[in-house]
């Protein structure tokens, strides 16, 4: 018989962790790099986060895209916790595809509606 | 005190919080905004955003292990996302208009609620109950349990969704992960074993987290240097916390200990915060 091999939850389950595993192992890597780089260039200042310190420009891509090519730590830090964030945002996406191999139209939508809620509210965040 | 001190802190008492976190199973935000804000003076609102990346940080970890074992009710934490995510968005867009006190007092409450929410007997309970809904939502499952499979129903869905918007909403406006309300919900409401909705409501965190981040990160609240040895610190803690729990089971007077550290550090940010000092 021809092994039809059928999309099925366990499939899912297994590429699901592995996204999880390699999301947090990057982004941690990265962000341990940018901590090393930070605190070589400013270990010896004194910190200040007592009061908000306003938007720092590397909240922006170019700012953000700057700082890293001149290997600024914050800038590093930044990228790494961006890549953080999207671990979660990145299993949604997968488990979309998931459900549509699965041939689940339901959970296919309830995906892409949690999708959806993330997406406006990242583009919508921007207001202070 | 030199950024380099000031890290090491930070480093050490989150790497405290995320093996305390993980051995009670809470995660480690409820010790690392009372420790940045009361004792490190740190604006609350940099310590919420340094908490929140910190619990997408362990809740990926851990339910990368828990999904695989088949524990997990991934359609359950899909549907119950739809709630979380816009409870936690609505939360972190009204955060920039609370008061910083008003906010250390309302988490020093939540905190003492939770920890003492995580003291009550859980006890094992399945129900086999026919509920239309949930047979139209694909939710009742099974998980490999000590004598085999076991198979449960879900229960009151409506009243679930409603509690989770509010778990969602409180996890955006204070950046915690809200675990014990999840669970809290899923359990008394829901009606569904506790070893299902504990790894569900972690398997939900990390999404719940990622939908106020993504606001707080536009909002610059969202420091790197801060954030760095707070991730760092909880994932290495609560990755020795999963060693160690292998090996012996989460003991009773641990619990306990975790719940006096909250409690005591959760009124010190009520204090602070009713004297205006935050």
């Amino acid at each position: 018989m021809a092994a039809k091999a059928r999309f099925k939850d366990t499939d899912m389950q297994v590429v699901i962790g592995w996204v999880l595993r390699i999301g947090v192992i990057v982004s941690v890597s990265v962000v341990f790099v940018g901590g090393v780089i930070y605190l070589y260039r400013h270990g010896g200042l004194i910190p200040n986060y007592s009061k908000f310190n306003g938007v720092p420009n590397f909240v922006q891509l170019h700012g953000l895209v700057n700082g890293i090519i001149n290997l600024r730590g914050r800038s590093i830090i930044q990228a790494g916790i961006i890549l953080l964030i999207a671990t979660p945002i990145l299993r949604i996406v997968f488990s979309t595809i998931g459900f549509v191999l699965e041939k689940d139209y339901l959970y296919t939508g309830i995906s892409l509606l949690v999708l959806l809620i993330i997406i406006v509210s990242s583009i919508s965040g921007h207001v202070g | 005190m030199p950024i380099l001190e000031f890290t090491l802190i930070i480093l050490v008492g989150s790497c405290f919080a995320g093996l305390l976190g993980s051995l009670t199973g809470l995660g480690g935000g409820f010790i690392i905004i009372p420790l940045l804000t009361v004792f490190l003076h740190v604006d609350i609102h940099y310590a919420i955003g340094a908490s929140l990346v910190s619990i997408i940080a362990t809740s990926s970890g851990s339910a990368a292990a828990y999904v695989k074992e088949g524990i997990t009710n991934m359609r359950l934490g899909m549907f119950l996302e739809v709630a979380t995510t816009l409870g936690a968005v609505t939360g972190a867009m009204v955060a920039v208009y609370f008061p910083t006190n008003l906010l250390a007092i309302l988490l020093g409450l939540i905190l003492i609620t939770s920890a003492l929410l995580t003291l009550r007997k859980k006890a094992v309970q399945v129900v086999h109950q026919k509920n239309i809904l949930a047979e139209k939502l694909k939710f009742n499952g099974s998980y490999p349990g000590e004598n085999g499979t076991v198979e449960y129903s879900v229960s009151r869905i409506g009243g679930g969704f409603v509690m989770m918007l509010f778990a969602g909403l409180l996890s955006g406006l204070l950046g915690i992960g809200s675990g014990a309300l999840k669970v809290l919900a899923m359990d008394n409401i829901m009606r569904i074993p506790f070893k299902v909705s504990t790894t569900t409501s972690n398997f939900m965190i990390g999404v719940t987290g990622a939908a106020s981040a993504v606001v707080y990160l536009q909002r610059g609240y969202i420091e790197p240097s801060i954030s760095m040895p707070v991730v760092i610190g909880v994932l290495t803690g609560a990755l020795v916390g999963s060693k160690i729990l292998v090996k012996t089971k989460s003991s009773g007077w641990l619990r306990w200990v975790f719940v006096v550290v909250v409690i005591g550090l959760a009124s010190q940010l009520i204090y602070n915060g009713l004297i205006g000092k935050i």
